[in-house]
Parts: structure tokens; C-alpha cells; sequence
């Protein structure tokens, strides 16, 4: 743990703060706020974030209690949704590029309709709408999966008297998932929420694959400084930053979902 | 419910997988183990054992390169260049980033297991200012008969006064690739083989009058070279300087506002564009400038369907970049004198030449390019020497002495194209807030000027 996790974390803190020299300097963190990308970069990475995670959360739930709901063939739906976990980011940004790309799937598709004369730029760096459009449905469908199978395991650990009680006493549906199933599944929401949205602020691949250089988001940044422009020190400072961002959303994850000992089922 | 709990496992480790996969991008490709000595008994004629150095004993030399990392390229090299090579050689090719923490971390460790670098001009320079580099200056004058340029020479001194870091292996250079169909449109009185600026975007305009397609192209994807058509062709054409002297000159203000013409004529997803090679093919664009290298898939299949011509000229001349790739060796290396075999077989005409055929590099030697080249490579031949030759030719070199700051010199570059033509900032006002971290890379890294501009005492300055 201290070899592989805080001693490289330590270093990348102390990279952050460093000059080429290796004195103590403010200089990473003002070449990184100064740069020309740095504010696309938190502002796409924050919306990427803020659009992602809550449509990944409602669809996983839906997909979860679905799943749950014991309808036939379900364990065919769980292996269908899970295999964009089985494939890598990259990957996955690969299969959607060949979607949005000018002569791609999508744009075939909308010229063999007759509803588009030469197909629409979607990842042009003119319709940036479009452009992050595409990267949140591409990153939605890769990581929704985790999200589910979370979910599906904190259902499976509450017992099905709850619901029982609720239908004897006339619960709906709704009325049975709003406040019976959601309250108890508040500690795998919880995980689920803590560990998408850390993701999600160092999502990176599926961003290069389909955007290049057009859609800049903090991780891309890190890497860009370090591997594109050799300077370890500003990607140090970005990656300090992305961990300021899940720090702090971690922190407000676990207050606002705190789970008292009675709520989390442990008796 | 239970039974959906092994399907819940399958998932999981599923997803394990996944974050595997996803923590490791494409792990760098590590040098095989060596083997273990072989028996010596196979050595039968073992009369002379003092005489030749000992490469086979150590297992494969390493030598590691900047240069053909596609797996083609990569392959044509060991399957066709390397074929006959003196000593077994275990060839790999990778990213700067990576190329340049395996050299460092090699000589850190003191375990150094890459005999032989090879990479561009600028590639060499942070090893050669961290002092890692062996000074090859006696093999380049063993080497005299290979007819090295006399520039290549200088610049391997990396500027120092009697030191080679490196030997020239390769050089090349970016010219305009032309779909024949665009040639209809070429303005009235424009020779193509003698663009100016101007009329190359008069020529993109018109073809998108025409055609309704914007089908001008430029490489400014994540890895492609745009960068170069500034430092190297805009810059030097429009101010004469390199790039950094007449950063924000009122000629350089002229040339951005120039260019934003040619860029409204250029296909949008120019900024996507790595290899130019296949927007061509896909007729996506039909006038693009690029590497030579990477225009070369497009000339070879079809060669009837497309030009190549020299990079148009500005007020000041007709700019354009010569690319030069050399071979090092670090201090440390397990096999020197391997690589030395290595470097003598690899600058003789008879590789040089096949380093051209293949992948379409042109030879840093006196090798003469021979009549009976394929019809796409024999195109690019001609355009580089009509681009050499021109009247106006103004050569402007890489930048020189930047070290580890290269990519962050070319970063500015990218930076005020982004600002200006993405987002249509005020051109003086971009080049002046630019022009202070390019001067704060030069004061740090404390390069002086490069041709085209005079040297200069201490850091290059922006004026």
C-alpha cells in the first residue's frame, strides 16, 4: 500500500510544487492555471461529470430493478449490459468514433434516409453541442454497467419482506421503490456515486478518441504535459487537482448520503 | 432471486477485467529478457575469438527509435532493412514520452540495455544536455565516404565546437499533396509547382465555391505535425525568421490574418487530422500539406490520381523545413561496438536506399536515388528536390537546443492557431500574451537563434 499507492501520491504532490530545478515553486500550479486550455478543461470535465453521473445513476437503477424484478431471461439482459465493462475505454471510444466520424455509421444512416444531403460534422470543433453530445452518450453507454452492477448486489441484499410489508399495506410500485428499495439502497448508491464520479473526472480515452484535441478535459491535460510536452511538473499539478475535485466530492458524497447503522440493515 | 448471483459474479470479474485494461494503457514494449548465453559449442571456427567484438553472446542489440512506430513501418524495417544486418537486432520503436523515461531510467539505474538510439534532431537534445550521449565525432569522420551534408554534420554538434551526438541516418521534409481533381480550380496565373500563400487559399475558396466542400487539409490532430507549418513554412515565408525572432512582428500579424483565409477554406475536421494520407484517400481533402512520411500510403496506391508539389512561398520566400533523423549511442551501452556495425551497414547506399523505397524516408547520405523507384515515391522525390532547389527556397531549420522543452515551444505555436483561428481571438493581442512564454522557454532553456535567423548572443529574444 505505501509502496504502490502513497509513496508515487506523495511524489506526484511534491512534482506539483516543484520548478525544473526541483526547488520549491509555485510555478506548475500558475503554468497550469494561465494555460489557454485550462479553463475548457475543468469546464468540459465538470460538465461531463455533472451530465454523465446522474443519467448513468437513473439508468443503472432502472436497469437494476429490472433485472431484479425476476422477468424471464434477465440473466441475459446482465451479460448484454455488462460487456462494455469487458472492453476498454479506448475501445469503446473507438467503436463510438466510427458512429459520430463524418462518414461513419450514424451520418450513412441519416444520407441513406434522405435526411441529410452530406451527413452532419458531429465532432467538428464548430458544433460543440454535437461534440459533447457525442462524448457523454459514448461515455454513458461504457460505464453505465458499473454503475448497474453495484446496484444489483446492494438489491440483492435487502430482503424482500420490506416490500412485502409495503405491498400488504397498499404501496404502489413507485411508492414501494420511492420509500422502501431507495432508503436501502442508499449505501450502494453511495459507492456507485463516490466511484463513477471519481471516474468520471479522470475520464480521458473515450474524450481523446473522439474529440482529439477539440474537447480538452483535465486527465487529457495530465497527459498532454507530461507525455506530449515533457513537462511532469504542470501534469502533476493537474493531477492534483483531479484529486482535489474528487476529494472534495467524495466529502460531500458521504455527508449528504450518510447511512446511520439502522438504515444500512445492520440490526 | 439467487440465481442471479453467478451471473452477478461473471459481471464483476468482468469489470475487473476492465479496470485492468483501463490502468494500463498500452504497457511500453519491454526488451526481452536475455537469453541465457548460449552454448558455446556451436562457435565450431573459434580460431579468432580476440578479434571481433562480442555482440551475439549478449542476446539481440537493442536499438531503440523515435522513428516507425506504425506496426508496418515497424515491421518493413525489421523485415526488409535490418534483414542483413551485421548483429541481431531487436528493433523498437516508441513514443517520445516513453522513449524518453526508458533512456533516463536506464541511466539512473546504471543498467543501460538500449545500445543504439535512433531518433530526429531534437529527439537527441535532452540526453545530450544531460550528458548521456557518447561523442560519435570519430565514427563521422570514418564515415566521410557516406557524403554526410556539411548542415547535418553541424547540427549533430548540437553546439558544441568538436562533438557528433549523433551520425545522420535519414532526412525528409512536409510538402502539399494534390488530388489531380482540384487542379481545374487553380486561380488563373498560379503556377502549382510555385504556390504563393495567397493563392493557395484563393484556390481553396474556389474550390469550395465550386464543390461545396471546404477540401483544403492540415494535420492538426492530437499527433499530427501543424506545428512544423508554422516554425517552418508560414513563419519563415511571411517574416524570414524562424519563428521565435518575428514571433509578433506586423509581419506576423499579416501572416495569421492570412491564414485565417485558408483556414475558412479548409476542411473542419483538419483539426482531427493526424496523417494526411487518409483524408486524401477518402477524397475528404484534395490539397493538403504534411511529412513526407505521411503522405506516402496516399502517392503509392494511386500515383496517376494525385501531385506533389513544393509548400507555397510568402512575401519573404518560399520556407520550408528540412527533417533530420540520426543514430546515437548512450553512454553505458551493452554492445557499442555492435552499433557501431550497425550505423556503418544502416548510411550505405544499398539500405539508404531501401530506407527510401520503404518508408519513404530520403537518404542523409550522397546515395543515388535510383531511376527504377516506385511511381509514388519517385512523386515525393521530385517534389522535395523542386522544394530544395526552388528559387526562393528558404530552409529553416528544427528548432536547436530546447531539450525537454520542445514540446512546450510547440505548444505555443498550437496555442495561438487555436486562439486565433478556433476562436477568432485578436490576433496582436494573442501573439503578444504568446510571445512571453515563448520567451520564457528560450530564457530557460537559454537557446540561442537557428537559421534561418543569425545567432545570437545568450537566448534567442522575440522582438
Amino acid at each position: 500500500m505505501v509502496l504502490f499507492f502513497a509513496w508515487p501520491m506523495v511524489q506526484g504532490l511534491v512534482l506539483a510544487i516543484q520548478d525544473a530545478e526541483g526547488g520549491m515553486s509555485a510555478e506548475p500550479l500558475r503554468r497550469m492555471v494561465t494555460d489557454t486550455a485550462f479553463r475548457e478543461a475543468v469546464r468540459n470535465t465538470l460538465a461531463i461529470t455533472a451530465v454523465v453521473v446522474p443519467a448513468q445513476v437513473v439508468l443503472a437503477l432502472a436497469m437494476a430493478l429490472l433485472l431484479m424484478a425476476g422477468l424471464r431471461g434477465s440473466g441475459l439482459f446482465l451479460y448484454a449490459w455488462a460487456i462494455p465493462l469487458g472492453i476498454s475505454d479506448l475501445a469503446a471510444g473507438l467503436v463510438w468514433l466510427s458512429i459520430f466520424t463524418d462518414r461513419g455509421y450514424l451520418n450513412s444512416l441519416l444520407v441513406g434516409l434522405g435526411l441529410s444531403e452530406t451527413g452532419f460534422q458531429f465532432l467538428s470543433y464548430e458544433h460543440p453541442l454535437s461534440l459533447f453530445l457525442a462524448v457523454a452518450v459514448a461515455e454513458t453507454w461504457r460505464a453505465t454497467a458499473l454503475v448497474m452492477v453495484i446496484l444489483v448486489a446492494g438489491l440483492q441484499v435487502i430482503p424482500k419482506e420490506y416490500a412485502e410489508a409495503a405491498e400488504v399495506f397498499g404501496a404502489t410500485v413507485w411508492q414501494r421503490v420511492r420509500h422502501v428499495t431507495l432508503p436501502l439502497l442508499r449505501p450502494s448508491l453511495q459507492v456507485a456515486l463516490i466511484i463513477r464520479t471519481i471516474l468520471a473526472f479522470q475520464v480521458f480515452a473515450v474524450v481523446i478518441a473522439l474529440s482529439g484535441r477539440n474537447l480538452p478535459v483535465l486527465a487529457g491535460e495530465a497527459y498532454n504535459w507530461y507525455g506530449g510536452y515533457r513537462n511532469p511538473n504542470v501534469a502533476a499539478a493537474y493531477a492534483l487537482l483531479i484529486m482535489l475535485f474528487s476529494l472534495l466530492n467524495t466529502g460531500i458524497y458521504l455527508r449528504a448520503l450518510r447511512v446511520r447503522d439502522e438504515q444500512a440493515g445492520v440490526a | 432471486m439467487k440465481r442471479i448471483a453467478p451471473h452477478l459474479l461473471l459481471a464483476s470479474s468482468l469489470l475487473l477485467v476492465a479496470c485492468g485494461q483501463g490502468a494500463q494503457p498500452a504497457a511500453p514494449a519491454a526488451p526481452k529478457p536475455t537469453e541465457a548465453a548460449k552454448p558455446a559449442a556451436t562457435a565450431a571456427p573459434a580460431a579468432k575469438p580476440a578479434e571481433a567484438p562480442k555482440p551475439a553472446a549478449e542476446g539481440p542489440l537493442v536499438f531503440f527509435s523515435t522513428q516507425f512506430k506504425p506496426v508496418e513501418e515497424a515491421e518493413k524495417m525489421r523485415q526488409v532493412i535490418l534483414k542483413d544486418a551485421p548483429v541481431k537486432v531487436d528493433f523498437i520503436p516508441e513514443d517520445a514520452g516513453p522513449f524518453n523515461d526508458r533512456l533516463i531510467a536506464e541511466q539512473k539505474a546504471g543498467r543501460v540495455t538500449v545500445s543504439l538510439v535512433g531518433g530526429l534532431h531534437g529527439d537527441f537534445a535532452p540526453f545530450v544536455q544531460a550528458n548521456q550521449m557518447e561523442d560519435l565525432s570519430a565514427q563521422v569522420t570514418k564515415l566521410a565516404d557516406r557524403g554526410f551534408p556539411g548542415p547535418f554534420v553541424e547540427l549533430s554538434r548540437m553546439g558544441t565546437k568538436d562533438k557528433n551526438y549523433y551520425v545522420p541516418w535519414m532526412q525528409a521534409t512536409y510538402v502539399l499533396a494534390v488530388n489531380k481533381k482540384a487542379l481545374q480550380y487553380l486561380p488563373q496565373g498560379a503556377d502549382v509547382n510555385a504556390l504563393t500563400y495567397a493563392q493557395l487559399a484563393q484556390w481553396g475558396a474556389d474550390i469550395q465555391k465550386a464543390t461545396n466542400q471546404r477540401r483544403l487539409g492540415l494535420p492538426g490532430g492530437p499527433k499530427g505535425l501543424l506545428h512544423r507549418f508554422f516554425q517552418g513554412y508560414l513563419y519563415p515565408s511571411y517574416t524570414g525568421s524562424a519563428g521565435v525572432v518575428g514571433f509578433k512582428s506586423p509581419e506576423a500579424v499579416t501572416m495569421w490574418q492570412e491564414f485565417k483565409q485558408l483556414w475558412e477554406a479548409s476542411n473542419p475536421q483538419s483539426t482531427n487530422y493526424e496523417f494526411m494520407q487518409e483524408p486524401l484517400l477518402a477524397e475528404e481533402v484534395w490539397v493538403a500539406w504534411d511529412h513526407t512520411a505521411r503522405l506516402i500510403n496516399a502517392v503509392k496506391d494511386r500515383p496517376n490520381d494525385f501531385v506533389l508539389v513544393p509548400a507555397p512561398a510568402g512575401p519573404k520566400g518560399r520556407g520550408f523545413m528540412p527533417v533530420i533523423a540520426g543514430f546515437g549511442i548512450p553512454k553505458g551501452a551493452p554492445n557499442r561496438a555492435g552499433a557501431e556495425q550497425l550505423v556503418e551497414f544502416l548510411t550505405q547506399p544499398k539500405q539508404q536506399v531501401a530506407t527510401l523505397r520503404e518508408l519513404a524516408f530520403f537518404p542523409a547520405t550522397n546515395a543515388q536515388t535510383p531511376e527504377d523507384l516506385p511511381a509514388g515515391v519517385r512523386l515525393e522525390a521530385d517534389a522535395v528536390a523542386k522544394q530544395t532547389t526552388a528559387k526562393d527556397a528558404l530552409p529553416s531549420l528544427l528548432p536547436i537546443g530546447l531539450g525537454a522543452k520542445g514540446g512546450e515551444f510547440n505548444k505555443v505555436y498550437l496555442d495561438t492557431f487555436t486562439r486565433i483561428a478556433l476562436k477568432n481571438e485578436p490576433i496582436q493581442q494573442v501573439l503578444d500574451e504568446q510571445a512571453k512564454v515563448l520567451q520564457g522557454i528560450m530564457d530557460e532553456t537559454k537557446a540561442g537563434c537557428w537559421p534561418p535567423d543569425p545567432p545570437s548572443d545568450g537566448p534567442c529574444k522575440v522582438k
